[in-house]
């Protein structure tokens, strides 16, 4: 492999103490960053810079770093998990910026995911609404036999692109009213496909979106932003079919027809 | 001197478990909800525990130091679970689970463990079909499987490459409702910080809240750990970044025996090292085996391209080694292979620290459009990380440490040296022995949660006196002030180097001594190594910030002060066993043809490490393995 050059970057990162505090923009130059790095790689290289520094790091939050535990959460010069489609802002490497480029670092910004610190948000509001009801009630001993729920196999596919949202709440930043549709309808349509999921089909999506408007999530306008940045890009169709659940379940609310 | 009755039943292996819960005592529905439960970690163990002891009535407290359960780092796991329900109709059975298991383990882990577990495994997938895990399908709508590493059969279900995703979204969805129901009280963002033992039991945690900082105290009538591996002791793994020994090593502190902490599992299909500044590693699925083809060139210090090597110039070693397993040997035999080849010299890519994974003939076969409906996730995964295409040059791999068969040492009831503290999970050492075999990871995870500790732990509540218990009590207090003193003196040492400085640098110890071949020397040497490196984390590092609001730095360096002292029993005991077994492979013994060399004479045991405390040394303890079923053999996949 030939000798690649070093980048040097401006960085414009969001500092905030915790969430009474108010916030405001910090600007740092960072030199020798690698096309290889990954993002967070590179704010970790900031980070021990501004520790050997005597400084304070930025405090963000990511675990798996390969894209699938939900956790890492920035917003990139103005992007939801930054530029390129389908990944998660762990998955993002240094080869998408050049040399001199000015990079702008926030954290999501919606009401229900108030700032911890700096970068780093609560996103309970998205455990709530699963409590509410983004399960199949089965206590463990009471389950048949595995195949005796038979699935054909597109409907076990549609319901696994469903299931594979990450809970990161990219659709929520990317929304200019920070609606949970996207997270809500990915769930919702994982259950309302399959045989498991028909006894509660109802009622789950009237709590799921009951406990959505509770979490001062925004109403959905329809701009697709949300679908856009999903890292799973779970489709924007999935809106249509939570509305469709929903608009079903309070003309007939209770589970019989 | 640890007790290290193992409590497992005798007799017939097929009737033990089945026994042993007939014998158990049970806990009254109405007496349950007066017991709580602290579950610490919400990874498959931790949330499916936490599930099933709620749905039973038991008031449970689950911690974890994500800001959501649902992050647990078994969301990563890629291939799929075991299950021995022979839908494939290829000679599967449970008895043929138990038996692939232990002999993947090389001989070292516990027969009725094993069994029980191959027992359950048909349960797992019933209920999480249950709760509506979306599971590869046939066109008929039955369920899919697929084979992996050590076995002959195909007994895999997986979900696309996010089987360990779906299966933690289900236990993950089935604690949320029981959340929702108030039966579980959820502590998020809390990193648990000592385990408080009062009159021999364990009755309480003490955690930190990471987002304010806070000491606090929580009690219970049993403490659950479910706190998964500690591969991080590398710093380079495939686990994810906050992954850490701390809550399973500071119960070791309090009197928990540590088994086996020698036998990692170094886990062959990894993305190679790109740079210094790496932070992790990221697996490639053990699936991709079934249809990659892995070779490096015959010659070495071959410049080529992997694609300008002719087909006759290029080793297919596994393939040629081990005909009848081929690219599907066990874990820790491809590791060690690859490692053989790169040592000669024969490495591809830029470091020369890989070998290829080649899905050209796959393709030719058939077609790319079914490789990537399989594999599409995995190979996308590795383009983005890599900029190559692994549909056109061949992938590049190299071995990574992944998992931890050893870990706390727990009894047939999954109850450790300590009374009232139980181990599930990855954090115990129980089921694979010195090496684990693929997608048995996620089935002893729910095994453990769902079907063994309800009943387990309801006996030790029905046949133990345990006193009510308030959390102002000496003990918590005492416990809560070590805490803050061990925060303090982190804050204290203010040097001027970050915690990453020394954790990478233990990683490179580790890694070259005690990583994938060790021998006698290298494991002496590394001790005295690991001894100097603590001595100077604890004069010039440097924890920014301060302890009163969130503070990673001050969360890593914690965790890292912890693997320095944790470093020094896995070099200890891959130096005490002087033999070659499962992922352990001492260079000093191997066979002629550089395999294995166990010796069952001396080792057939599982070493416990005991801790006596400060400045004193642990000592071994050995728990002697008996295999009544599966006569030892020397492994053979050729």
């Amino acid at each position: 492999m030939s000798a690649q050059a070093l980048m040097t970057l401006k960085l414009r990162i969001w500092r905030q103490k915790d969430a009474q505090s108010a916030g405001r923009m910090e600007e740092h130059e960072l030199s020798g960053i690698s096309e290889h790095m990954s993002f967070l790689e590179m704010l970790d290289f900031l980070n021990e810079k501004l520790t050997r520094e005597g400084k304070i790091p930025f405090n963000f939050e990511s675990d798996c770093r390969e894209g699938i535990c939900g956790s890492c959460s920035l917003v990139i010069n103005g992007i939801a998990h930054g530029p390129g489609k389908a990944k998660a802002t762990c998955q993002l490497h240094m080869r998408s910026f050049k040399n001199g480029d000015t990079i702008c670092i926030e954290p999501w910004r919606a009401a229900a995911f108030p700032v911890i610190k700096d970068l780093a948000v609560d996103r309970s509001a998205f455990d709530r609404i699963i409590s509410a009801g983004g399960y199949v009630s089965v206590n463990v001993g009471s389950a048949p036999e595995g195949n005796s729920i038979p699935v054909p196999k597109n409907v076990a596919d549609y319901a696994f692109s469903s299931a594979t949202c990450i809970g990161c709440g990219a659709c929520v930043a990317a929304c200019k009213n920070a609606s949970a549709m996207l997270f809500v309808s990915a769930k919702v349509s994982q259950f309302s496909v399959l045989p498991q999921g028909q006894a509660e089909r109802k009622s789950r999506v009237q709590n799921m979106v009951a406990q959505m408007e509770r979490e001062q999530f925004g109403a959905c306008t329809n701009e697709a932003e949300c679908s856009a940045v999903c890292p799973k890009e779970i489709p924007f169709e999935n809106i249509v079919r939570l509305n469709r659940e929903f608009i079903r379940s309070n003309f007939s609310p209770s589970e019989f027809e | 001197m640890l007790n290290l009755d193992s409590k497992c039943p005798t007799g017939d292996i097929e009737t033990r478990w089945t026994r042993h819960k007939f014998n158990m005592k049970l806990v009254n529905p109405a007496n349950r909800r007066k017991h709580s439960i602290i579950i610490v970690g919400t990874g498959l163990a931790g949330a499916s525990a936490a599930a099933s002891l709620a749905e039973l009535g038991y008031h449970v407290k689950s911690f974890c130091y994500h800001g959501s359960p649902r992050r647990a780092h078994s969301i990563a796991a890629q291939g799929g679970i075991n299950a021995a329900k022979n839908y494939k109709n290829d000679g599967d059975s449970i008895h043929r689970l138990f038996y692939d298991t232990v002999k993947g383990g090389d001989f070292r882990s516990r027969e009725s463990n094993v069994h029980r577990l191959a027992e359950v495994s048909v349960n797992i997938i019933d209920q999480c079909v249950a709760q509506g895990v979306p599971f590869a399908r046939e066109y008929g709508g039955l369920l899919d499987n697929r084979s992996f590493g050590g076995t002959q059969v195909s007994r895999t279900f997986y979900a696309r490459g996010q089987t360990g995703q779906q299966l933690l979204l289900g236990a993950y969805s089935s604690m949320m409702r029981q959340v929702g129901l108030g039966q579980i009280d959820l502590f998020t963002r809390r990193e648990m910080m000592d385990l408080v033992v009062i009159d021999g039991q364990a009755r309480g945690i003490i955690t930190r809240n990471v987002v304010t900082g806070e000491i606090e105290r929580h009690s219970a009538d049993a403490v659950l750990l479910a706190t998964g591996g500690c591969s991080n002791v590398y710093y380079l793994s495939t686990n994810a970044i906050n992954c850490n020994v701390s809550a399973a090593y500071r119960c070791f502190k309090r009197g928990a025996g540590f088994a086996n902490p020698a036998f990692m599992q170094i886990h062959p299909t990894c993305i190679p090292v790109s740079g210094d500044y790496q932070s992790k590693l990221t697996l490639m699925s053990e699936s991709l085996r079934n249809d990659g083809r892995v070779w490096v060139p015959k010659q070495p210090n071959d410049r080529r391209l992997a694609t300008q090597i002719p087909e006759a110039e290029r080793d297919y070693f596994l393939e040629r080694r081990y005909p009848s397993f081929g690219n599907l040997v066990p874990r820790d035999v491809a590791s060690r292979n690859a490692k053989m080849v790169c040592d000669e010299g024969r490495g591809v890519g830029p470091t020369k620290e890989a070998v290829c994974l080649d899905f050209a003939d796959a393709i030719k076969r058939m077609g790319q459009e079914k490789i990537a409906e399989k594999y599409g996730n995995l190979f996308e995964m590795y383009q983005r990380i890599t900029g190559e295409n692994p549909y056109e040059v061949p992938m590049r791999i190299f071995p990574a440490p992944h998992y931890t068969m050893g870990g706390l040492w727990v009894d047939y009831n999954l109850m450790t040296t300590i009374p009232g503290l139980f181990a599930i999970g990855e954090a115990n050492f129980s089921d694979h022995g010195a090496n684990r075999l693929g997608a048995s990871a996620l089935m002893q995870g729910l095994a453990d949660g769902y079907f063994v500790v309800p009943y387990t732990l309801a006996n030790y509540i029905a046949s133990t006196s345990i006193k009510p218990v308030s959390p102002q009590v000496g003990e918590f207090s005492d416990c809560a002030s070590d805490v803050q003193k061990r925060i303090d003196k982190l804050f204290a040492v203010k040097g001027p180097k970050p915690t990453t400085d020394f954790h990478r640098r233990l990683g490179r110890m580790m890694w070259n001594d005690v990583g994938m071949s060790r021998t006698k020397d290298g494991t002496q040497k590394v001790i005295g190594s690991i001894g100097k490196l603590r001595q100077e984390f604890w004069s010039e590092l440097r924890v920014p910030g301060d302890a009163h609001n969130a503070n990673t730095s001050l969360e890593h360096a914690a965790r890292v002060a912890d693997f320095l002292e944790f470093a020094e029993i896995v070099a200890l005991d891959a130096n005490a066993r002087d033999e070659s077994c499962g992922g352990h492979f001492r260079e000093e013994f191997q066979t002629p043809e550089n395999e294995a060399r166990r010796d069952d004479e001396k080792f057939s045991h599982v070493a416990v490490f005991e801790y006596q405390g400060e400045n004193k040394p642990v000592i071994r303890n050995q728990e002697e393995l008996k295999f009544e079923y599966v006569k030892p053999s020397q492994r053979s996949y050729k």
